[in-house]
């Protein structure tokens, strides 16, 4: 990775990690005993040990002259590493948290242990650190290969990457110890949340100067998506983390909103996460991967700008349904159902524009196990956005909130949608970014399929049945007149439905496992073969070289 | 002609980044800016009081625990609700919490009218072990609080940052914020008499963990639990139906 940086190139990195090493040291000095004091520790680690890296490297010789004509794909490459191993941890997470459910010992007497505090590692770990990294590795690739342009920058890529999973670290880390704002999907105090804005801000200009270079007069429609995706959450993650913490020394702070207002820009946030983070986002990888696995064009470019705007527009409005009946005004809670169904519009035709790009490649479906992948992800999206809406309509809602059945919708978009389209677009990616001919085992794609196929399933019913149930359970009435069960009663219904969900969620967790372990052996063990020269930027020396899908 | 605006649009990066903030912005803007115009929106109750620090460093540990991934605190506008758990919550009883934790789950039941409702006993019996009280409880057990002693020292800077941010407490609050989390836990120390003056003749004092010369964190989260619905008696004293009356036949 140094090797690839010129002596100034590395002379600025070596100032950002000393600058990011004395930040760590200053919060170590400020924090004491205090949570930010061992944060404090992790980032001054974090700087020193890169700082290290590249000092061990410094000398080594520059990079060739003709590395502008090469694409730069090596923060890609660890940009996928750190996405299986955000996986296999964030998924590891979730299937201790389910297990605490049906067996609570399982916190083994400890602080750092209990549900409470893993819930959070689990969403983090699986939200930022498994999708993040894919949606900032795939974003670099995307964006390349569709401008035909390098990236406008050679430490900033890094910078980004690294920075970003310094972010997920001090999330992660802190939530063991109990740092929490307690928002949900924006756990992660305020010095972490201030970091996670500089990191983002860089990802913005580096994302559009590399637009900028484009060799194409159009931007690609993937690369709108992945715009909408870094703007939209620079805005959310901005307002809803706006607090003022007790003292530059402590970890702990309050948020500037309160009460009423507070659930309104917490959902308002936490929804469009949803919806920029876990759906714009892989919208912009499902729009190039599954175009060029099918080796066929987007069905409909008007369709496509047709989901775009819906979902940019509409999608924001959709935040108060999740607060049906409580405090909020009722008009808030009326628009956002109204928009939550409207949403369904651009969310279908986006999956009909997919399903339509791989009609007539049905065969190419049945045989090859990634592309399977990307359409059982379209499937899910599908369901899972007429599930969003349906949820969003307030009688429904009076039933399913507050139960698993909401659990049990975001897992269908999580696991069928965006880690189905994660790893269809791994498996695509990979080979070609490594130059290997194939990925080691295709038995392997095919058994983490079925393994994922079956997790999903077996983790959707079993909270679709203890969901409803449980919303049965609460508003069913004797024929006196009284309420029929206690709480308890329905908790205890829930058992059989928390044990199956544990299951099904190891087996997904399995799946992940096989992924991380073949990707591993394809980079170590299939010869390489693909030719180079195909796959390079338009310098203007190698015209019309590189494969672009068609819009 | 629809086509050929978006042809041009999608040429230039930082127009369509501008139409994307444009198209975004719309939402959010509508729906959360009334909030703060429109009077209505959060009701007057005048005997609302704030937290006292003990409640307050409680609340903080809630939040610390994760306690809001399992339990809510808003109770909505429906019959089963309100017989369940009492009165639907009301937008006042929230003005002083940031963040709010009216909660997204209920793996166990919502606490929002908890207050009261158990004793002081039962509350540290079952955060010791709930499988104590309630056989088939899955909740975590939280020995440690009890013996975990509370920091009282920055309470004054905490009261003091909810200042800043508009909740009214007093500078005499301030100044006595370490001593009246002493004084809430120990009904017989000089320090108990300053909690009721400062916070009111109904604020619980009590020897909440049952051990009063010592201040532990599990003082604290009583401490809170108990308080939790009992801030104001606006909902009490709301007299509206609830909002949907379930088919009692289904």
């Amino acid at each position: 990775m140094v090797q690839q940086l010129t002596t100034g190139e590395r002379q600025n990195a070596l100032v950002i990690l000393l600058a990011v090493f004395v930040v760590g040291v200053a919060m170590a000095a400020a924090g004491g005993s205090d949570p930010l004091g061992v944060h404090g520790v992790i980032v001054l680690l974090f700087g020193g040990g890169l700082g290290a890296l590249v000092m061990r490297s410094y000398y080594e010789p520059e990079p060739t002259l003709d590395r502008p004509s090469h694409y730069y794909d090596d923060p890609i490459k660890a940009g996928i590493a750190l996405t299986l191993a955000w996986a296999i941890f964030g998924m590891f997470m979730g299937v201790w948290t389910a297990a605490q459910l049906a067996w609570p010992d399982l916190a083994f007497d400890a602080g750092w242990s209990t549900f409470g505090r893993l819930r959070p590692t689990h969403t983090t770990g699986v939200i930022f650190g498994f999708g993040g990294n894919a949606l900032i590795a795939t974003s670099f690739h995307v964006v390349q290969r569709t401008s035909r342009a390098r990236l406008a920058g050679q430490v900033s890529p890094w910078f980004v990457l690294l920075g970003f999973n310094l972010f997920c670290i001090l999330a992660v880390t802190g939530y063991f110890m109990g740092v929490t704002q307690s928002k949900e999907y924006a756990e992660a105090e305020w010095y972490a949340d201030l970091w996670l804005v500089v990191v983002w801000v860089t990802y913005f200009v580096l994302f559009l100067r590399t637009i900028a270079r484009r060799k194409e007069p159009h931007i690609y429609v993937a690369n709108w998506y992945y715009m909408a995706f870094i703007v939209v959450v620079a805005i959310l993650h901005i307002v809803n983390n706006l607090a003022l913490p007790v003292s530059l020394g402590q970890a702990k702070s309050y948020t500037i909103w309160a009460g009423v207002q507070d659930s309104m820009v917490q959902w308002w946030y936490g929804h469009n996460a949803v919806a920029f983070f876990l759906t714009a986002g892989f919208l912009a990888m499902l729009y190039y991967y599954l175009p060029v696995r099918a080796q066929r064009p987007i069905f409909s470019y008007r369709l496509s700008i047709l989901s775009f705007w819906g979902i940019t527009f509409f999608y924001m409005w959709a935040g108060s349904h999740h607060l049906h009946y409580t405090a909020l005004p009722h008009w808030v809670q009326n628009l956002g159902m109204t928009f939550s169904v409207m949403l369904l519009v651009p969310s279908w035709a986006s999956a009909g524009n997919a399903l339509l790009t791989l009609n007539g490649a049905w065969q190419k479906v049945r045989d090859d196990a990634t592309l399977r992948f990307i359409f059982v992800a379209v499937v899910f999206y599908g369901l899972s956005t007429f599930e969003g809406s349906f949820l969003a309509i307030r009688p429904v809602n009076a039933l399913s909130h507050y139960t698993d059945w909401t659990v049990g919708h975001v897992h269908a978009g999580a696991l069928g949608w965006v880690a189905f389209i994660t790893f269809g677009s791994i498996y695509t990616l990979v080979p070609s970014l490594w130059k290997r001919e194939r990925m080691f085992s295709p038995v392997l794609v095919e058994v983490h399929f079925w393994l994922a196929v079956a997790g999903t399933l077996i983790y959707v019913f079993a909270m679709w049945n203890s969901g409803i149930l449980q919303g049965l359970m609460w508003r069913t009435y004797t024929q006196e007149g009284t309420l029929a069960y206690s709480f308890l009663d329905s908790l205890v219904a829930m058992y059989p439905y928390y044990i199956a969900r544990a299951f099904g969620g190891l087996l997904f967790l399995l799946g992940a496992i096989v992924a991380a372990y073949n990707i591993w052996m394809t980079v170590r063990a299939v010869p390489a073969s693909i030719d180079r020269r195909t796959d390079v930027p338009d310098t203007g020396l190698a015209p019309g070289a590189a494969a672009t899908p068609a819009e | 002609m629809a086509e050929l605006f978006h042809r041009k649009l999608e040429r230039t990066a930082i127009g369509f980044v501008i139409a994307i903030i444009a198209a975004a912005s719309v939402g959010g803007l509508v729906e959360i800016a009334p909030l703060f115009t429109i009077k209505q929106t959060v009701e007057e109750a005048p005997d609302m009081r704030v937290y006292t620090p003990l409640e307050l460093a409680g609340r903080n540990i809630y939040i610390r625990e994760g306690c809001y991934a399992c339990h809510s605190q808003m109770i909505r506008t429906l019959r089963d609700e309100v017989e369940r758990y009492g009165p639907y919550s009301l937008a006042v009883e929230s003005k002083y919490d940031r963040p709010m934790l009216w909660g997204s789950k209920r793996t166990g039941p919502d606490l929002a009218r908890v207050g009261g409702k158990y004793s002081d006993f039962w509350h540290v019996a079952h955060l010791t072990n709930p499988r104590d009280v309630v056989p088939e409880s899955n909740m975590p057990a939280y020995r440690f609080l009890a013996r975990t002693a509370l920091d009282t020292d920055d309470l004054g800077r905490h009261l003091q940052a909810q200042r800043a941010l508009g909740v009214p407490y007093t500078d005499a609050m301030i100044a006595n914020a370490a001593g009246d989390a002493f004084g809430q836990a120990a009904p017989d120390s000089p320090f108990a008499a300053g909690v009721t003056e400062r916070y009111g003749e109904k604020t619980q004092v009590s020897a909440f963990d049952g051990v009063a010369t010592q201040l532990t964190e599990m003082d604290a989260l009583v401490a809170y639990l108990q308080v939790l619905g009992r801030l104001t008696d606006a909902p009490y004293s709301n007299t509206a139906a609830p909002e949907q009356a379930p088919d009692p036949t289904n």
